[in-house]
């Protein structure tokens, strides 16, 4: 062991204890649902998993958390960027209003959402008249999952924002850089690392997301049937292991995504020069 | 290339940062804007560059009218107190930026680019830094790459703001030496400021002394030291003694005791009256001229001898002389010991 120099006592005991309540608050319920699928054999499993339906959910539930947490990652930049640098009476009021989707229940979201965008609601009346139809489609699933998942993005973003001077702006400016060129140059590289952990943070969160989705979704199967109402739907027909299967499969594929943006996150804090 | 500025007005809040102030800072001149904290240099200089808009007023540039032109044409080059060198960037990206941000068309070859920046990067004597990151460099090296980026795009006008105020001691001399001699290379119009007296006299050409928004006084070093056209250009400029009195006929009347001086002022008139530290000499309590004081703290290392004293009343008014250091053991002075004061030379200022 190397010789104890921090500042803090304690690395062992630290260390342990936090090793030891990961495993007991996350691990072991990961590993329950892994040991619960071993029930089923590796047929069972491959039969479950690659049962259409269930495919359809997959592709629908990553896809759609994927391009909401993209919307927020690119809507949560722009509402932190005038939650910081503009003053505008009512500012206080919209900074309190971006933390609501998260104390909100997401059930009451759901139904709020649906209200809304039903063919016969406010907005969804007018949509209809276009053509467009948001409740009961993927599309409404999408329009939930970017509601909830706004808060991380700005959230994140914000407190580096703050600390990024306009001052590089007025000398990336003063070298003659155009608008475009100093957030293209200047801004975006600095807040680039913050804005991909609110993406993974928002992506994880929608990924996961139920209560609201299953009210605005229809639960239309092959159309707007989300992968957690499946599982769900095994665990009212007492079919624990089918349940944990499905599950296990959408462990797999978040945890590889998380690593990939958490490798990108990395990449991209050295760009901006964060480790040098 | 000239700058001039005419009326410039400019108010944050209640707060008035520039007071109608006009001045003309010739082609090819260093020149320091001086004063206190908040006093609207650092305004001055933002309105100048295009940072800022002014209330009310004019920019010229070589004559032409800059007011409504954006900071990214109007060619100047703007150094910051903190730097603010792109972290993301290596100092040979840093130097290169302003050069790749123009226009397809204007923009040189990239073997063209790392030409110039390696000139540049010569010329601050730091070429062998250039593939190092800016929170790898000091802080002396972090703005002279600062200044190297200012200078890559061939501004007609360098603007500092506070250049040196981020730095040590030091570090702070040896680079505004440097700085100079920049200058007397490159001659380009160059306005600076600051809160250094030392350093402005130091330095710069001219020094334009500011105060609550207003210009004091313009001019040399010399002048504006020994020719201050205010108490607070005196004041400001160097450690002062102050005596306040009438003006009599043969001298300044400072409580019982009168002091020698041809003042231009009539008979009558309240005064403030300076003297820098070494225009003081400490004489005997028997003496009949002079301030009465009492000797507080004798510091003696370096060449004179500073005298710190506390002179009558209440307040206490505090003074300072400078005296060579034979002179001061010669008078054998001790803490505590009752002694007068006469200035060999005064400045006096009618009270406002």
């Amino acid at each position: 062991m190397a010789v104890h120099t921090g500042v803090l006592p304690g690395f062992r005991l630290t260390l342990g204890y936090t090793l030891f309540y990961l495993s007991l608050i996350v691990l072991l319920p990961v590993a329950a649902v892994f040991g619960k699928t071993l029930e089923l054999g590796w047929g069972e499993f491959v039969d479950v998993v690659s049962n259409p339906r269930v495919l359809a959910a997959y592709r629908l539930s990553f896809g759609a958390a994927l391009a909401a947490a993209a919307i927020d990652a690119v809507f949560g930049l722009l509402l932190a960027w005038v939650l910081v640098r503009y003053s505008f009476p009512g500012k206080r009021l919209v900074d309190a209003l971006i933390d609501l989707p998260f104390a909100l229940p997401t059930a009451v979201a759901g139904i709020a959402l649906t209200a809304l965008y039903a063919p016969n609601g406010w907005l969804g009346g007018w949509l209809a008249a276009l053509g467009v139809k948001v409740a009961f489609t993927p599309l409404g699933i999408l329009v939930a999952l970017v509601f909830i998942g706004i808060p991380f993005v700005v959230r994140t973003v914000q407190p580096v924002l703050e600390e990024f001077e306009p001052e590089f702006e007025e000398a990336a400016a003063s070298l003659g850089a155009s608008r475009w060129q100093v957030f293209r140059h200047v801004i975006l590289p600095h807040v680039l690392p913050a804005t991909v952990t609110g993406f993974a943070l928002a992506f994880a969160r929608a990924v996961g997301e139920y209560g609201s989705v299953i009210f605005i979704a229809g639960n239309i199967p092959f159309v707007s049937e989300i992968v957690p109402l499946l599982i769900i739907g095994q665990l009212e027909q007492y079919n624990e292991a089918g349940a944990t299967a499905i599950a296990t499969v959408m462990l797999v594929i978040s945890f590889t995504l998380l690593l990939v943006i958490n490798a990108l996150q990395a990449w991209a804090a050295r760009r901006g020069g964060k480790e040098q | 290339m000239s700058i001039e500025v005419r009326h410039i007005c400019k108010r944050f809040g209640a707060f008035t940062a520039l007071d109608d102030v006009s001045l003309a800072f010739p082609d090819g001149e260093l020149v320091a804007l001086l004063g206190p904290s908040g006093c609207g240099k650092t305004t001055l200089l933002r309105v100048i560059a295009g940072l800022e808009q002014s209330d009310s007023g004019q920019v010229l540039f070589d004559g032409e009218d800059a007011s409504d032109t954006h900071v990214r044409e109007r060619r100047v080059g703007f150094v910051f107190q903190h730097y603010a060198l792109f972290r993301h960037m290596s100092v040979f990206d840093n130097v290169a930026f302003g050069l790749r941000m123009k226009p397809r068309r204007e923009r040189p070859s990239e073997a063209e680019i790392r030409r110039r920046v390696m000139a540049l990067l010569e010329l601050v004597q730091l070429d062998w830094l250039a593939d190092r990151f800016p929170s790898q460099l000091s802080g002396g090296q972090r703005q002279r790459i600062a200044l190297a980026r200012a200078l890559a795009v061939e501004p007609k006008v360098l603007l500092l703001d506070e250049p040196f105020g981020a730095l040590d001691a030091k570090v702070r001399k040896e680079l505004r030496r440097w700085l100079r001699r920049l200058h007397d290379e490159l001659h380009v119009t160059s306005i600076f400021v600051t809160h250094d007296q030392e350093e402005a006299l130091e330095v710069a050409d001219r020094v334009v002394l500011m105060h609550r928004g207003r210009v004091e006084q313009v001019g040399s070093p010399e002048e504006v030291y020994h020719h201050p056209a205010t108490p607070f250009v005196y004041d400001f400029l160097g450690s002062v003694n102050r005596f306040e009195g009438r003006v009599e006929e043969s001298g300044v009347r400072v409580g019982e005791a009168l002091l020698l001086h041809e003042a231009p002022l009539p008979a009558g008139e309240a005064v403030i009256a300076f003297a820098r530290p070494f225009e003081l000499d400490i004489v005997p309590a028997e003496s009949d001229r002079g301030v009465p004081a009492r000797v507080a703290r004798i510091l003696a290392f370096g060449a004179s001898a500073r005298v710190e004293l506390d002179g009558e009343g209440e307040p206490a008014r505090r003074f300072e002389v400078e005296l060579p250091r034979e002179r001061c053991t010669a008078l054998g002075l001790t803490p505590g010991q009752p002694v007068r004061l006469v200035p060999a030379r005064l400045r006096v200022f009618a009270v406002e």
